[in-house]
């Protein structure tokens, strides 16, 4: 059986490359304090938290084919448990944040009990009825401000750091931090045992069935996941803003609807797509914002034409034409010769 | 010589359409077992309830000596058992070599280098291993065919379902999957084969299985139910049909 001379590789030239370019990046990123003004820092960290909200909204409808509209239910409750850790029990602001993510996953999981009993249109309704109840709950927690909200007091804001500047180092180190965090962790998912499950189930579930994969619990596993991390990059988007109300908190528009599209016009169901979505996104965002609603029509516009045109999203149309991964998830069989 | 698998007065029906009328069979370890029968006569949904994918409204199925009737696809699969789908159902994102993969360390519960150089065997005894990096979306309907008998042999199943695996293959074609199925049999896999393709059929196996209207309607040695009257009248119509 042994006697077949091919070989079994993972990465590519091209994924190399593109983990070294990536470190590089990360390190400049990293640097960014001391290279960048405090608006370009504030927009930079708003962009790795949109990052890594898309790359988990990708890996659960994109991979485990659960299409939520309601993800802006596990953003409002991570801000709302940050702010109630930091000011009732006293912790600080970056253990709330894990704790905003451990509360995350337990509320998850009678959530998704309930949920998995609807299917395609109706799991995403259902999804988003879930997050309305989660916002009128919270709007009658009265010591949290109520239906008005509230704000973090400045003994919590001063226990992240003393000055100004320091806690602005701070939040944009932690959006980076959780970016790095959520992508390497979809990333060694996808790789797993279970990733090459999830990637089966992502394109027939029939045949992932015959072939031994028990598709609600991987679906499950990665909701409850997705729930947790996604609660705790809400934590730290509150953290930054400094306030919460339950309007702000669960709003489907800002994280549901832009993280859909995002994801969207990069490319669904791949890890490259949601970090070229991204950076679409602000690019448009920066240039259009000031139009007011021209800009809505202009998003609105992009994505009907990336539907139509590329329904694999800007990724597929580079993927396709390059056969390009840069993360390198695939196997690759070849001959001992070829190996790089 | 014990039964791998046994079907006790199986029933399932959708509304007033019937697919299994107390269907009743057994096949012994290492057996080949063909089926065949019109189209619509329920072949299908006898391996969907065998399999799991359907569940009946009575009776049981017993795999290597378990009652498994409460079981899932899912548990099936990695019990031992594997199935071609007469419609290919690939993992189309996936590469042909990724595919063998997801049989071999879900269905097999193989891992790292023994899975992978499992699935490299198992790719150039189907002949699928030029296609290797090919995205399964990419391939021809006849590598569809030759997928579905790849992932299913990558599952390392004591027990193999095909499902008109021959249908639409030149003789050429037809010639190789014939031997490629033979080989596997004589590794000890036991084998049941759906297939309107009879003279593929009869090349293979010991004991055929007619069904109509989801019913047994006649069982036993392959060349006396070919001439069996019943039978060829239900052929003839076949013919007829195609």
């Amino acid at each position: 059986m042994n006697n077949t001379p091919l070989q079994v590789s993972r990465g590519s030239r091209a994924s190399v490359t593109a983990m070294f370019i990536g470190l590089i990046i990360l390190a400049i990123l990293i640097a960014a304090p001391w290279w960048a003004g405090r608006a370009d820092m504030r927009l930079m960290g708003e962009l790795f938290l949109y990052l890594s909200l898309a790359s988990l909204w990708n890996l659960m409808a994109g991979y485990a084919g659960l299409v939520s509209v309601g993800q802006q239910a596990y953003v409002g409750f991570g801000g709302y448990v940050l702010f109630a850790l930091t000011i009732f029990a006293g912790v600080h602001p970056a253990v709330a944040l894990l704790g905003a993510g451990v509360l995350a996953a337990l509320v998850a999981i009678p959530v998704a009990t309930l949920v998995f009993r609807l299917r395609g249109a109706y799991f995403a309704i259902g999804t988003w009825v879930v997050a309305e109840v989660f916002r009128l709950s919270f709007a009658q927690v009265s010591s949290l401000g109520g239906g008005s909200g509230t704000s973090l007091p400045t003994s919590v804001i001063k226990s992240m750091a003393s000055g100004r500047q320091a806690r602005e180092w701070m939040s944009y180190w932690m959006a980076l931090a959780l970016a790095v965090v959520v992508i390497t962790s979809v990333f060694f998912f996808l790789r797993s045992r279970k990733g090459l499950a999830l990637s089966a189930i992502r394109d027939n579930e029939l045949a992932a069935a015959s072939l031994g994969i028990n598709i609600w619990r991987t679906k499950f596993l990665v909701y409850v996941v997705t729930a947790a991390l996604t609660a705790m990059v809400g934590a730290l988007i509150f953290l930054q803003k400094l306030r919460i109300s339950p309007d702000a908190a669960f709003s489907v528009n800002d994280w549901t609807a832009f993280v859909i599209f995002i994801v969207v016009i990069g490319g669904i169901g791949s890890l490259e797509g949601p970090i070229i979505g991204t950076l679409v996104f602000f690019a448009l965002r920066e240039t259009l914002a000031d139009l007011g609603t021209v800009y809505l029509i202009a998003l609105g516009s992009v994505a009907i034409v990336v539907m139509l045109k590329a329904p694999q999203g800007l990724w597929g149309i580079i993927r396709a034409r390059w056969d390009l991964q840069l993360f390198p998830l695939g196997y690759r069989v070849h001959p001992p010769s070829v190996k790089k | 010589m014990t039964d791998v698998l046994r079907l006790e007065n199986l029933s399932k029906a959708f509304g007033a359409v019937i697919v299994a009328d107390q269907l009743s069979f057994a096949v012994a370890t290492g057996e080949a077992v063909g089926v065949i029968g019109p189209n619509g006569a329920g072949k299908t949904s006898m391996f969907n309830l065998i399999t799991g994918t359907l569940r009946p409204d009575s009776g049981h199925v017993h795999f290597n000596g378990r009652n498994i009737t409460a079981t899932d696809a899912a548990q099936r699969s990695r019990s031992g058992m594997a199935r071609s789908f007469q419609v290919p159902q690939p993992f189309s994102g996936l590469t042909v070599f990724e595919n063998a993969m997801v049989a071999a360390t879900q269905a097999a519960g193989l891992r790292g280098h023994k899975a992978e150089q499992h699935c490299l065997s198992i790719l150039e005894q189907t002949e699928l291993l030029n296609k290797a990096n090919v995205m399964a979306g990419g391939l021809t309907l006849l590598e569809r065919k030759r997928l579905e008998l790849t992932r299913a042999l990558c599952a390392r199943p004591h027990l193999l379902l095909l499902d008109e695996i021959a249908g639409g293959l030149t003789d050429a074609e037809c010639g190789s999957l014939i031997n490629t199925i033979k080989s596997i049999h004589r590794n000890g896999v036991t084998i049941i084969w759906i297939e309107h393709v009879v003279h593929a059929l009869l090349a293979v196996v010991d004991r055929l299985l007619v069904i109509n209207f989801g019913q047994k309607i006649a069982e036993g040695n392959p060349q006396a139910i070919m001439q069996s009257p019943q039978v060829q009248e239900i052929y003839l119509g076949i013919d007829a049909d195609a």
